[in-house]
């Protein structure tokens, strides 16, 4: 029906809103990856020796590898010696010490609505803000220092904190652990450090936020978060990036211990370019991020609303090793046009009486596809060990596909493991009942959209919440009406 | 047919040879029909004749192609209006199949909708306790379950509970010009009554409205002004309340033996 097809084409005509470039003095190094590439990269960060150390082994298991291919999308061929893998935006004073904060990224950030200046900060939120391949400022690291609560970045962390650096990096997702993690591994520029000490609970918010701004750079995100025994932390990362015709690359790792009785909150609100409505350009954002539940009662929640990147190849997971520690994965997925995700997690028991609930949300419209990809594992020790996984898909349009592939890996009799998948698909006839109501159709897709998301919409802290259900509604609505 | 005073110089639905295809089939032939204030005209008809388009046109569905003709309300052109400016104008139907919507609540939906009302005529939208007090008020009046309304939009709901909810979204509304379409159509005839004493209750001096029905029993509950006749696209006939009883007694053969004759 052509109505039909109007809506859809209506709705596949977004707004990318965030895709600006900032015109500032990058210090960016040549094109192309070898190991001299890497001694480089160590050396402007000033790294100890064990590090490059580090870079140097992963990067030499990388060469050794073949990226994946078995996620439901093609991976356009990445020329890695196309990209350049440090681009650094800030400006230096002549000993090669940062300086003063150039007026232009203040700007930047502030009209991504994250203030770094921190009298005007959201209040409860501290901020490290990361553009390309630096941190250009993390906000009330003093304030929080009064709890010896530690928040900066990983480059910063790697001088000032080198023991529990060398403790934990790579302990949760080693370089060996998929191509892109040893590709990471062997570059990655920045990111950020989280240590919560024993019995502390963070008094706000952190957040990350993480910008790509140069041409031709990969941006390989890494992030630490410890969380000490009884402690609890919420954590926030978000994403945009200009619009450019060619593909940019966000390779990330991020790791998560939690210790005894402890809990992490991690939240991502993910808004990459999407690439245009033909398929040109737009992120391709290839992330390993892995929790690992050590201590008896350990909480960890993995809350994710994914709009952006052409391409987004992500399974948050979770290790439950701690008897009785317990896991979520909530995600809401919107691919729109030509983007294609392929996201999901994986909940691996071995502890006793340990739980894991996954809630998936995919929302497909214009040509894309929109994959969900679980694994449950139960190990032979994992007595009582209880899964819930719902996965639900939500179709707008004829053109677009979406995709349920549910692993289950049982070897303990005493488990139990539920799974639930339902498919549905906004029709004419819901929109015009809204219409005749008095509702547009543009209010009544970010009705029905936020009503079939709000389970995980739910979980985010309130500020972002109310910025997700904006966010949902701007990716799908375009210019319907 | 005594045409009553109208104040400001129009009709409240002004139809004039109106033509229109669903898929490009041409449904109705020609339709002029005009609904004062106050009015209640029955539209009945055989199945296909043409019914449900009618209803369906005057709302904007966009299913249906409109190829000739005019619609006027209160004197304003409805076709070149969307179908949420003809809702915010005070037109509403009660669905012959009320649609589900999963995960939108019946209460965050009726929120958008009666504020959807209010922006376009330029009110501020209501505050969450002065909502939630006009929807508990409409919601006696109706005789509807609260369960029902932190329940998605019509999913789970009877037959019966479907129609009262319709009637509860009119109540919430409060439409000038009301279409209830088949609302008898499912219903035993207590869900019957309590829909139709649910309209009457709602009904003021002002409300008109067009009753599509193929039977009588609704109208001895909702009592018409003017019975239409529709067959092949046309209304071919137009009478009062009587016209209906006869029809209840002998069905539509006598019509259509009569325009034969023609």
């Amino acid at each position: 029906m052509s109505e039909q097809n109007q809506f859809v084409r209506e709705v596949a005509e977004k707004k990318y809103e965030f895709g600006f470039t900032t015109d500032v003095q990058t210090e960016i190094i040549d094109k192309g990856l070898n190991e001299d590439v890497i001694r480089t990269i160590s050396a402007k960060k000033g790294e100890p020796e064990w590090l490059l150390e580090f870079r140097l082994e992963a990067y030499r298991y990388w060469l050794t590898q073949e990226q994946p291919t078995w996620g439901h999308l093609t991976l356009p061929e990445i020329d890695y010696q196309a990209i350049s893998y440090y681009a650094d935006p800030t400006k230096k004073s002549a000993d090669g010490e940062k300086k003063e904060l150039d007026p232009e990224l203040v700007k930047t950030f502030d009209k991504l609505g994250i203030p770094l200046e921190e009298r005007l900060a959201l209040s409860g939120m501290a901020v490290d803000a990361v553009m390309d391949s630096v941190s250009v400022k993390t906000t009330f690291k003093e304030k929080l220092a009064e709890k010896n609560i530690i928040f900066c970045s990983i480059s910063e962390a790697v001088k000032e904190y080198p023991d529990l650096v060398r403790q934990y990096l790579g302990s949760v997702v080693p370089y060996r652990d998929n191509y892109f993690a040893a590709l990471n591994s062997a570059v990655f520029s920045d990111g950020s450090f989280v240590y919560i000490p024993q019995g502390t609970r963070c008094p706000m918010e952190l957040s990350t936020y993480f910008r790509i701004n140069a041409r031709n750079t990969g941006q390989f995100e890494r992030t630490l978060i410890i969380c000490d025994e009884g402690s609890y932390v919420s954590y926030l990362e978000g994403c945009t990036a200009p619009m450019r015709d060619e593909n940019q690359l966000h390779a990330a790792i991020v790791e998560i211990v939690v210790m005894d009785n402890a809990e992490v909150k991690y939240s991502t609100v993910q808004n990459w370019y999407p690439g245009d409505e033909n398929g040109k350009g737009g992120v391709l954002n290839l992330v390993t991020k892995r929790g690992h539940l050590r201590g008896v009662n350990s909480k960890l929640s993995w809350t994710q609303v994914e709009t952006g990147s052409a391409i987004t190849w992500k399974y948050p997971s979770c290790i439950l090793q701690g008897d009785n520690s317990q896991a979520e994965f909530y995600s809401v997925a919107v691919t729109n046009n030509h983007q294609v995700a392929d996201t999901g997690t994986k909940m691996i028991h071995i502890g006793k009486n340990t739980r894991s609930t996954i809630i998936s949300k995919g929302i497909s419209a214009g040509k894309s596809q929109n994959s969900y990809r679980g694994l449950v594992k139960v190990g032979t020790k994992a007595d009582g060990a209880r899964n819930y996984s719902s996965c639900d898909s939500l179709l707008l349009g004829s053109e677009c596909g979406a995709h349920t592939f549910p692993y289950m890996d049982i070897h303990n009799n005493t488990a139990t493991v539920e799974h639930e998948a339902t498919t549905s698909k906004i029709n004419e006839d819901q929109l015009f009942y809204c219409n005749q109501r008095g509702i547009s159709t543009e209010e009544a897709v970010g009705l029905i959209v936020n009503g079939y998301a709000k389970d995980v919409i739910n979980k985010l802290p309130m500020e972002f919440a109310v910025e997700a259900q904006k966010l949902l509604s701007v990716s799908l609505e375009g210019t319907v009406g | 047919m005594a045409t009553p005073f109208w104040g400001s110089g129009g009709f409240m639905l002004e139809i004039k040879n109106l033509h229109a295809t669903v898929n490009g089939k041409e449904i109705l032939k020609g339709i002029d029909l005009t609904i004062n204030d106050g009015e209640i005209h029955a539209v009945m008809g055989t199945n296909g004749a043409g019914k449900s388009t009618l209803s369906n046109v005057i709302v904007g569905n966009p299913a249906y192609e409109v190829t000739e003709g005019s619609i006027t309300f209160n004197g304003k052109d409805l076709l070149a209006m969307k179908p949420e400016e003809r809702a915010h104008e005070g037109i509403f139907m009660s669905f012959q199949t009320p649609i589900e919507i999963p995960g939108v609540s019946m209460t965050n939906f009726m929120r958008a909708a009666v504020n959807a009302r209010r922006q376009a005529k330029g009110e501020e939208p209501l505050k969450s306790t002065d909502f939630l007090k006009i929807m508990r008020e409409k919601r006696k009046l109706v005789e509807i379950d609260q369960k029902l309304m932190n329940r998605s939009v019509n999913e789970g709901f009877s037959g019966g509970e479907k129609k009262r909810n319709e009637i509860f979204q009119m109540a919430m509304l409060e439409p000038t010009f009301c279409i209830l379409d088949e609302t008898d159509s499912g219903l035993d005839v207590d869900a019957l009554r309590i829909v139709a004493e649910g309209f009457n209750k709602l009904r003021t001096s002002e409300t008109s409205a067009m009753v599509i029905t193929h039977y009588q029993r609704l109208l001895d509950y909702i009592k018409p002004d003017i019975v239409h006749v529709l067959i092949d696209g046309k209304i071919v006939k137009t009478g009062g309340p009587d016209l209906a009883l006869k029809i209840e007694n002998e069905g539509f053969d006598w019509i259509k033996a009569e325009l034969a004759s023609i």
